[in-house]
């Protein structure tokens, strides 16, 4: 009987050890719960290519260039001053991190599936934000024209 | 009996461990059955080896698909009208359809071949012939879409096409069936001597892939059957199959199985090619079709094209001979060095050979046998390489494997049969289920076949699948050939019906494949780059509606001041540059189909409204968690009334910031 036991014991071990796909979720999950602690947003960097921004005086050119591609890429959901598809972007730059801002246009699809703000936001606005294939130049544009963008 | 139990269990786990674990080591498996499933399986996620374009016959289209697993990709609307994808319905690809002939929905697409430079496969694109109207397509490969049609004047029946020279300098088109040239009023009795085969050779800019006739040769009034070119040592040569050389115009099934041998018409169109550079040939008056895809206006426009050079084979002296071939011959097949021309006779009992060494040393010693219409016969004796003997019953097509052995489908025995070049020996034949037409070796007619797998294509199915009332699925079998002896692995059901299919590495097209259209890049008269250009437009009764398309609204979505009896024109962008959020948008009662329009394209699609009301257009393609809310309303007032003309988003006219 004892033998039995053992033997029985094997294979299921043996059939077990065959999937170990499991395993890899577990520990995601605990990744996962780890970021969701409270994070202070002006520290949330987020998730994307950008890792550091350092700003200067507003460079009123690179405003020009920002505002034109917000118009053609971004105004189909984003208004300022009002509330549309997504979040009202004036006094965006107080709110958030450049980082932040910089990995939402770049790298939105990751951004609203592991970023706690950012999955807060697909949660209140369920339109998921657009990846627009923008270039990181172009998002630094889009931020410099924010930069400007302060509540009155 | 403990011992008894004991190595009962050791059993146990041992084949419990073999059949658990996945079967890593396919050898310790040996013959079992699931080996064959294993070579086939493409894990979800994982991407197949080949591309497989293989053409959709009677649709019209040309199928893609995933060698090994057999799964379909994409049906790609070549010679068809597809509604899914507007294609033909949509104002800016109607113009892809029109022909001498007017708007021609339909055709029966056959030969799929892909671009070759320096006789290997560049995947640039792929060509495809349409049979009924003639016409020849090229599909991009970069975006999988049909971007140029022309069409092919003074043939019928384009069946010997569309096969491409080792650069792509061309692509040809040969008749199947002769026609009088020019064409007239004239009894269909006096064919004999009167109807004309005419062969055009269509230059492929090798920059942009644009295609233009270079010239035609009026040949003899024979059938034009199949073609494939010279390659290594024979480029310059193309050579094509000959039946009815009878030259019957009636009950062909007899009367144009009279003559023991046919031909295979060797052209030098390298000579030919010279002779037209320095002026020959005569300009005659045509009417033929010359459609082209703009990828950045996202529109096709279609020309009207007046003339054509046509050179007699007469004009140009040693361009071309007759290879007599046994039996009317079908494929004409040439071997990866290029020394072989494969004549598959249908009704002959083996498979000739010519050797294009002995045919060039023919040609030199004048060793003919008499001629036709003034084009020298070769002596049979005298070019012949080489005869595989009691093949199979009804020979078709030949592929290669690159490694020195051929591929021939027989039809009537129902089989693929592998023989040796050079030997001409038999090794190994496999039923096919059942009557096959073609095979395809991926890059099996080129000068480096990948010859890991080969694709037989059937004419008849019956009992392989579950049948779905009198018409059943058309299908194609897949074969592992790097063995020896070939093994069946694969059925699978495929769009109807696979003719020929052209086969190349994922990895040379794949990295290629665009993912969007970019925004900055649309040239369409009536795009909408971003929501602030959103607009309508009224011109007289015709109304222009610049909408624009992104997760998950249209801009404008409320219009009103369109009255019964205008021609509304919606002339819609999507806004997204993210790969894969395709748009849809259909309106109640439109006389034609859908929209599906890709990232950062414009579509137009014309909708007369009829009745007063207010009517909803949707999103047809699910885009979002929003998607269900993706709508708007046109409202529609009777003709003549004041209600203006506005469009608006939210309650604002669009375009407010």
């Amino acid at each position: 009987m004892k033998l039995k036991l053992v033997v029985l014991s094997a294979v299921v071990a043996l059939v077990m050890s065959c999937g170990n796909d499991g395993k890899k979720d577990g520990t995601q999950q605990t990744e996962e719960n780890k970021e969701a602690a409270v994070v202070d947003p002006m520290q949330d960097k987020g998730i994307g290519p950008v890792t550091s921004i350092t700003l200067g005086e507003i460079d009123d050119a690179l405003v020009v260039e920002g505002q034109k591609l917000f118009e053609v890429k971004c105004t189909a959901c984003h208004k300022i001053g009002k509330r549309f598809v997504g979040p009202d972007l004036t006094g965006i730059t107080g709110r958030r991190t450049s980082e932040w801002i910089m990995n939402m246009i770049l790298n939105p699809d990751e951004m609203v599936q592991k970023n706690e703000a950012a999955k807060k936001l697909l949660a209140e606005y369920l339109s998921p934000m657009a990846n627009q294939s923008l270039t990181e130049p172009e998002a630094r544009a889009i931020l410099e024209y924010f930069r400007t963008l302060k509540v009155e | 009996m403990k011992t008894i139990f004991k190595s009962l269990i050791a059993i146990t786990i041992t084949s419990l461990f073999f059949i658990g674990c996945g079967n890593n080591d396919s050898k310790q498996n040996g013959a079992l059955s699931s080996n064959a499933a294993e070579k086939v399986y493409v894990a979800p996620g994982e991407h197949d080896e080949f591309y497989a374009f293989i053409s959709g016959g009677f649709s019209g289209q040309l199928a893609v698909y995933g060698l090994p697993s057999g799964r379909l990709f994409k049906v790609i609307p070549v010679f068809s009208v597809d509604a899914e994808k507007a294609y033909g319905f949509n104002e800016e690809t109607k113009p892809m359809l029109n022909t001498s002939h007017g708007f021609v929905p339909w055709d029966d697409s056959h030969h799929p071949d892909i671009s070759q430079t320096a006789g290997e496969l560049d995947g640039r694109w792929v060509f495809i012939n349409g049979n009924n109207t003639p016409r020849i397509a090229k599909i991009d490969l970069t975006t999988f879409e049909t971007t140029e049609i022309i069409e092919i004047p003074n043939s019928a029946g384009n069946h010997s096409s569309s096969f491409v020279t080792e650069n792509t300098e061309y692509v040809v088109a040969g008749t199947r069936f002769s026609v009088p040239y020019p064409q007239r009023d004239m009894p269909i009795n006096e064919y004999k001597g009167n109807f004309k085969g005419a062969l055009t050779f269509i230059s492929v800019d090798p920059k942009d892939g644009a295609m233009d006739i270079k010239f035609q040769l009026m040949m003899p009034g024979f059938n034009y059957d199949l073609s494939h070119p010279g390659r290594g040592k024979s480029h310059g040569w193309f050579f094509f199959t000959t039946y009815n050389t009878e030259e019957a115009n009636s009950l062909l099934e007899v009367n144009a199985s009279q003559n023991d041998k046919d031909f295979i018409a060797a052209i030098n169109w390298k000579k030919i090619e010279e002779y037209v550079n320095k002026g020959g040939g005569k300009k005659a008056p045509t009417n033929y079709a010359h459609n082209v895809y703009d990828e950045h206006t996202h529109t096709a426009t279609s020309t009207m094209k007046k003339e054509v050079l046509i050179v007699n084979p007469m004009d140009v002296p040693g361009a071309i001979y007759f290879l007599p071939t046994p039996k009317s011959p079908h494929g004409c097949d040439v071997d990866p060095s290029g020394e072989y021309i494969i004549g598959s006779g249908k009704l002959a009992a083996e498979l000739t050979a010519h050797s294009f060494t002995k045919m060039l040393a023919a040609i030199e010693g004048k060793k003919f046998d008499g001629e036709a219409y003034g084009i020298p016969i070769l002596k049979y004796e005298d070019i012949l390489g080489g005869v595989v003997k009691q093949p199979g019953l009804g020979p078709l097509h030949t592929e290669f494997d690159g490694k020195g052995n051929a591929y021939t489908t027989f039809f009537i025995s129902s089989e693929v049969v592998k023989w040796k070049l050079g030997t001409w020996e038999v090794i190994d034949r496999k039923p096919t289920y059942y009557s096959v037409g073609h095979l395809m070796i991926p890059g099996g007619n080129s000068r480096k076949p990948f010859g890991k797998y080969v694709l037989a294509m059937n004419k008849i199915t019956k009992d392989r699948y579950l049948p779905t009332g009198p018409e059943v699925t058309q299908s194609a079998q897949l074969y592992d050939i790097t063995g020896e002896k070939m093994e069946l692995l694969l059925d699978f059901p495929t769009i109807g019906e696979p003719h020929y299919a052209a086969g190349i590495p994922a990895s040379i097209i794949k990295e290629r494949s665009k993912k969007i259209y970019k925004l900055e890049d649309n040239k369409h008269k009536y795009v909408a780059k971003s929501e602030a250009d959103s607009k309508v437009v009224r011109n007289g009764n015709e109304v222009h509606i610049y909408m624009t398309m992104i997760r998950s609204h249209f801009s404008p979505d409320n219009i009103e001041g369109v009255q019964v009896g205008d021609k509304v024109y919606f002339h819609v962008t999507n806004l997204e540059q993210d790969y894969d959020v395709p748009h849809g948008i259909a309106i109640i009662g439109a006389n034609t189909s859908e929209l599906l329009i890709m990232p950062g394209q414009t579509e137009t699609f014309i909708w007369e409204p009829k009745q007063v009301g207010v009517w909803p257009f949707y999103c047809t393609d699910f885009c979002s968690a929003l998607h269900q809310e993706m709508q708007g309303y046109v409202r529609v007032s009777p003709k003549g009334s004041k209600v203006p003309l506005t469009f608006t988003l939210d309650g604002d006219p669009v375009g407010a910031k």
